[in-house]
């Protein structure tokens, strides 16, 4: 990913700190994104990972530090024009309303609607359409979207961002409800749109494996700060996840990707697998006295 | 979006036509039934005969009103349940007919309605005002920023004045009393012909003004925060509609007294036939309110005739047997 070409900033935030009724903080958070780059943020629960998202997009107060997007003050945009170029999708959308499924899609082109504009363009009902067919969700167009399945309801809120057609993407934790061809599907199609339609993408990721195997760069967060970032090879080691999660892993490769593999490992069978290879040792060295 | 845009114009059409079939009918029933035939004829060659006088004084004026406060009480309910994503929120919920009944209550106790025939209603707007304020200034200047205790603090503030307007019922000679009572169970008699038209105008400039923000409504009942996101200013959107429907409440109420039930199930009901897009049932629930509460004001001066029934009660009545219907049915 390392070429000569330096590539536009997106998004810098610089020692930004907020405070959210004193319970979720970030602290001193700095980093950049830069175009059609996908970043990663991973960390335990209560981590800050989606108070960071909310941060970005200005609906949280920020208590100090700066926000900029294409080198301008986050602050210094209208409410309208940011929502034209940020995108995000939140795990707090419930889709409790009974509204069809391609008319909910069609209220993500509201960024673009003129005050005196009743109707939708035909160029929003494209948009609407083309979102639709890359999320694969064209079959629920009629359906309601308080009838759908969580999955299905996943897609479709990823669909309705889409229709923003926004140049930074945020997600929080995407893959949630999703069987693992979903899953799939949706982290191929991002990183699509990233090659194709120069999108940055930062997303926050349960899973580390997938994270590793999809983001060009990850952001580890603990108690609203980042514990460290860079790129898979440097963030994942067993030391750091350790220290994060407090949980034993151990370090592998993914043998197509060649990218970092994290293997859970429970203490039980670690106990176990201990003991056996001591009384193979043991076992061993017996038949070798004798 | 021709598809939607055609299903919108059948729609309306469907209802307007509606509209003045009932209306129509409205004229025609009553106390003395003129068949349709002799109403054109009274309408245009018999200007000094006294039908023309009942058609003209009495039997249509009700209808304005009844165009006016139907529509206004439907598109109160249809904003305030937007903005609160709450089925359950009516027009009266946040208080202002308990405001607007509290003055008409104090009028009448001090006596103060025999010196001008307009005290009644301009006292149910002070009381209604006086509440709006209340709660306008609580949401404008950031005292409360959730908006589910706006509605909490609404709901107390109709306890409130509830309280008051039995304590004022409790000290009140029994002929006070019967006229308090009678106000609060609502009629669409106004015998002032400026403030009918005035309130119609209010009414019609209402859905005018929501049906330019009925989009915002779509966006807004997503919640408050995907609204933010899709680029909406939610508090300003909010306090222009919270206004609205307050002032739509208060002329309403101060006018007709409390009409019950309209601003509930209306809203309710449109959606039930016309989805849930609110550029359909902003205006088709204006339209749906008005057939409804002149349907019910027939009803409630045909039944018993010569004698009348409050319209309160039947809108009540009629509302509520025939949106259960509709439910089971679905």
């Amino acid at each position: 990913m390392n070429n000569n070409v330096q590539k536009q900033v997106v998004l810098s935030v610089s020692q930004l700190s907020c405070r959210q009724s004193s319970q979720f903080q970030l602290e001193n958070i700095s980093f950049t994104i830069a175009e059609s780059s996908c970043v990663g943020i991973i960390g335990p629960n209560g981590s800050g990972k989606t108070t960071l998202l909310k941060a970005v997009t200005g609906c949280i107060p920020t208590k100090s530090g700066h926000i900029q997007y294409c080198n301008r003050p986050i602050a210094s945009y209208n409410q309208q024009d940011l929502s034209k170029e940020i995108a995000i999708v939140l795990q707090s959308t419930e889709l409790d309303q009974s509204i069809l499924v391609e008319d909910y899609i069609l209220l993500g082109r509201n960024p673009y609607r003129k005050r005196w504009q009743f109707w939708e363009s035909e160029h929003d009902i494209q948009f609407a359409e083309e979102a639709m067919k890359v999320t694969q969700i064209e079959s629920l167009r009629l359906r309601k979207i308080n009838a759908l399945s969580g999955g299905e309801k996943q897609l479709v809120r990823i669909a309705r961002a889409m229709a923003q057609d926004p140049r930074l993407f945020l997600l929080d934790e995407p893959t949630n409800h999703l069987d693992i061809a979903h899953q799939l599907q949706i982290l191929t199609l991002l990183n699509r749109l990233k090659r194709e339609k120069n999108m940055s993408i930062m997303i926050v990721l349960h899973d580390l494996n997938l994270a590793s195997e999809f983001c060009d760069e990850l952001i580890l967060m603990q108690h609203g700060k980042i514990f460290t970032m860079g790129c898979a090879k440097d963030v994942l080691t067993f030391q750091n996840i350790e220290s994060v999660y407090h949980t034993l892993v151990i370090e592998g490769e993914n043998p197509i990707s060649k990218k970092p593999y994290v293997f859970l490992v429970s203490e039980d069978n670690l106990k176990k697998s201990i003991a056996q290879s001591e009384e193979l040792e043991k076992s061993d060295r017996l038949e070798k006295s004798i | 979006m021709k598809q939607k845009a055609i299903k919108w114009w059948i729609t309306h059409s469907i209802l307007l036509v509606t509209l003045s079939i009932i209306c129509l009918i409205a004229l025609t029933m009553g106390t003395i039934n003129t068949p349709i035939d002799q109403l054109i004829r009274i309408l245009f060659n018999k200007m000094d005969s006294t039908e023309y006088t009942i058609l003209m004084q009495i039997r249509l004026p009700r209808i304005l009103v009844g165009i006016a406060v139907g529509g206004a009480l439907s598109l109160a309910g249809v904003i305030l349940q937007a903005v609160f994503r709450n089925p359950l929120v009516e027009p009266y919920t946040l208080g202002i007919s308990g405001g607007a009944a509290l003055g008409v209550a104090i009028c009448i106790v001090f006596s103060l309605n025999q010196s001008y025939a307009l005290s009644l209603p301009f006292f149910g707007m002070i009381g209604a005002g006086c509440v709006i304020l209340a709660i306008y200034s609580l949401n404008a200047f950031g005292v409360v920023h959730n908006i589910q205790r706006l509605l909490l603090i609404g709901v107390m503030i109709s306890f409130i004045s509830n309280s008051l307007f039995m304590l004022i019922i409790s000290l009140s000679k029994s002929e006070q009393m019967h006229s308090i009572m009678f106000w609060t169970m609502g009629s669409l008699e106004e015998p002032d012909r400026a403030l009918v038209y005035c309130l119609l105008i209010v009414s019609l400039l209402g859905c005018l003004i929501t049906s330019i923000f009925s989009v915002d409504l779509n966006v807004l009942s997503l919640g408050e925060e995907d609204a933010f996101h899709l680029g909406l200013h939610v508090e300003r959107i909010r306090n222009i509609l919270l206004v609205l429907a307050s002032v739509l409440t208060g002329f309403c109420v101060s006018i007709s007294g409390i009409i019950g039930f309209v601003g509930l199930v209306v809203p309710h009901f449109v959606r039930l036939f016309a989805g849930t897009d609110h550029r359909t049932v902003v205006t088709a629930s204006y339209i749906t309110g008005a057939i409804f509460i002149i349907l019910c004001d027939l009803l409630a001066r045909t039944i018993i005739s010569p004698l009348e029934l409050p319209v309160g009660i039947v809108t009540g009545l009629v509302g509520g047997l025939i949106f259960i219907y509709a439910l089971v049915r679905k």
